[in-house]
């Protein structure tokens, strides 16, 4: 690892990955408590690449991806508490309790949601591009999905007509080597070297370490800059591991308890904290604040979540027209 | 007879069906992670993977390829993980597989099973609590079952592995921990026949799939009123059976079609508007329906049940349309 960012910044994108990891853990408890309920995608072990990702971009950048999409939401700037609030159902939450865990919006961030479909978030993601191109607009969209995506018709048709009309699309591929139970080396031709794909379209692809915040956002930063010169699009291919099962639902039969430690793979937020331990970029007493930070604005999220009111009855007409 | 539950039945019959080597068996996630509902768990180990395959998460491919291989001769069962994807398959579906036959004037066959997972009420919002088997069923060339029990799941499936056309197999996911006999000798159960799963005078509840148990629920509520309602369980929607829905209101004058897709557009609107065309002066009131709340599938649990159609909605139009 190496870096030229500044200690601020080093030290927020730790705080930004464990917000999401302890977010994550606290959904799971809930979960388990029957307060969360139908699907839940954790994101545990993949924190670098929204955090990272993010950080390269503008607030007015629009960015949609998958159901797994927590994290996004919330290194997109959603507030943990709304997005808690809606996870458990409640009047409060980002959509009223309507959309829940795979369906998460934020309208005032950009974020143009958590898409249930797999593959379904990627023609919309060619639009919003279409519309900031239209408009002239140097703005750009990320369209983040998973390796199984990429076996959906709409995944080309969205990289063709990007490509074909210069669409301002980072596509940005999160391969956890899984979709469902099902490994990459089982679904799909080229399934650890996807970017490749990218080629057939002609957008410049590549590939790099997803479980490495710094490396995550060197790599997206300079992408943007290039897209907001030339308005085309890009692919970046970010490799990754999910920690957890595919959903609480999923037991994990289908791989080793020890896998990630026999594919070598590093943990995100212990590696970037190593790092700054390592260099003196912050002490422990620095990282025990953040620590204690993070955990407080959890235990809020959740209380806050937990108090509020379900929604009345009424609430389920609304908002199904304009 | 043995006991077994809704999900055993239909392995029961899927395995059944792989005794003939010409049947095989996609779909995502059906092998190493033994099926999102676990209905093929076990499968990969006891048949292997030339016969079941997982595959990559392209329901056109998987749908499309399962008709060009039963075009070739082979007689496939694929599996949609839930009937809201088989919207991203729709066209191989209604353009493809229910067309070819009539379009070569029978030099083709389809002979396809397609299985999927139906229904809401798990909390799982509006892209993935959906009940499509109704649309389905309006397109000539597909049949559609919907199995109440697991009786009729495995009769029905076996029936559908000999039909020869492609078929639209929807299990509700509520579904299939529901328990019940199921013979030790073979049987069948043959499409566009209703079941009559509880007989009575006084009114008649149609109803398929699971809302079959909300109908026997009403009817367990009316008879404590003093009234005996008849419970027709259609089992397939296409083709459906008339007859038996048109004797039974014959005898009640009186009906209640129930089912858990939107109201609007629903099946019951068809099978309403055929009663009334055919029973018009049987009936003692127009026909009544219960379905879904037009609106998309909440997250929250109380707002989905509250679109989900209950015993007392069911009494409740029985009221309106003839004040009991
Ligand atoms: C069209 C469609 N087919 C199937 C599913 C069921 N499903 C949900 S997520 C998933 C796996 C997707 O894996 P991937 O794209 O790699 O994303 P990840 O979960 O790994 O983030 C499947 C099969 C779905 N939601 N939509
Ligand atoms: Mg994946």
């Amino acid at each position: 690892m190496e870096s030229t960012l500044n200690k601020q910044q080093l030290a927020e994108f730790y705080r930004q990955m464990l917000l999401i990891r302890r977010f994550e853990e606290a959904c799971g408890r809930l979960y388990m408590q029957g307060k969360i309920r139908g699907f839940l995608h954790l994101y545990i072990g993949e924190e670098a690449i929204a955090v990272g990702t993010m950080a390269a971009l503008r607030p007015d950048d629009y960015v949609i991806g998958h159901y797994r999409d927590h994290g996004h939401a919330i290194a997109k700037g959603m507030d943990t508490k709304i997005a808690m609030a809606e996870l458990c159902g409640k009047a409060t939450g980002s959509s009223g309790g309507k959309g829940g865990s795979m369906h998460l919006f934020d309208s005032k961030k950009h974020f143009m949601g958590g898409h249930a479909i797999v593959a379904g978030q990627m023609p919309i993601a060619a639009g919003l591009a279409l519309a900031s191109k239209y408009r002239k607009e140097d703005r750009i969209t990320v369209c983040f999905f998973g390796d199984g995506a990429v076996n959906q018709g709409e995944f080309h048709e969205t990289l063709n007509l990007a490509s074909v009309w210069k669409l301002p699309v980072l596509f940005l591929l999160e391969n956890n080597l899984y979709g469902m139970g099902t490994h990459v080396d089982r679904s799909r031709a080229g399934g650890r070297h996807i970017y490749e794909a990218a080629a057939a379209y002609d957008i410049p692809g590549v590939q790099i370490n997803g479980m490495d915040v710094l490396g995550m956002n060197e790599c997206v930063s300079e992408t943007v800059k290039s897209m907001r010169k030339d308005g085309g699009p890009r692919f970046i291919e970010a490799m990754c591991y999910r920690y957890r099962g595919h959903s609480m639902a999923d037991p994990t039969m289908y791989r080793e308890r020890d896998e990630a430690e026999e594919l070598g793979i590093k943990d995100p937020i212990e590696s970037l904290k190593n790092f700054m331990l390592q260099f003196e970029i912050v002490d422990d007493g620095e990282l025990a604040e953040i620590n204690a930070k993070v955990e407080a604005e959890i235990s809020d999220a959740v209380q806050f979540a937990e108090d509020s009111p379900t929604p009345d009855l009424d609430a389920m007409y609304r908002n199904v027209y304009a | 007879m043995a006991e077994m539950i809704l999900r055993e039945a239909v392995a029961k019959g899927l395995r059944e069906a792989l005794e003939d080597d010409r049947v095989f068996i996609m779909g995502e996630d059906i092998g190493a992670y033994g099926g999102a509902y676990a209905v093929t768990r076990g499968f990969l180990d006891e048949f292997g993977p030339e016969r079941v395959m997982d595959t990559p998460i392209s329901e056109s491919v998987i749908v499309g390829a399962g008709v060009g291989s039963a075009l070739a001769g082979l007689k496939p069962i694929v599996e949609l993980m839930t009937i809201n994807f088989s919207l991203v398959a729709i066209d191989q579906i209604v353009n493809h597989a229910a067309k070819l036959r009539y379009m070569s004037d029978g030099q083709f066959t389809v002979p396809l099973v397609i299985r999927t997972v139906t229904g809401g009420g798990g909390q799982l919002a509006a892209t993935h609590s959906q009940s499509f088997e109704n649309w389905y069923a309006s397109v000539p060339g597909l049949k559609v079952v919907v199995p109440a029990t697991p009786y009729d799941a495995l009769g029905l499936f076996r029936t559908a592995m000999k039909d020869g056309n492609p078929i639209l197999f929807a299990e509700h996911s509520l579904l299939y921990g529901m328990r019940g006999d199921v013979p030790d000798d073979w049987y069948e159960i043959p499409f566009g026949k209703a079941d009559i799963k509880r007989s009575g005078d006084d009114v008649t509840i149609v109803a398929y799939s699971r809302m079959t148990h909300i109908a026997l629920q009403a009817a367990a509520m009316l008879e404590e009123r003093g009234r005996q309602a008849e419970v027709i369980d259609l089992r397939t929607l296409r083709p459906w059976d008339k007859d038996t829905v048109l004797q039974s209101v014959r005898k009640t004058n009186r009906v209640v079609v129930v089912e858990e897709t939107w109201r609007t557009g629903g099946f019951s609107g068809e099978v309403a508007s055929t009663i009334q065309e055919e029973a018009f002066d049987d009936l003692d009131g127009p026909v009544a329906r219960v379905g879904g709340v037009d609106v998309p599938a909440p997250y929250n649990g109380m707002l989905e049940a509250a679109t989900i159609p209950t015993a007392e909605r069911v009494l409740q139009a029985l009221n309106d349309s003839y004040g009991i």
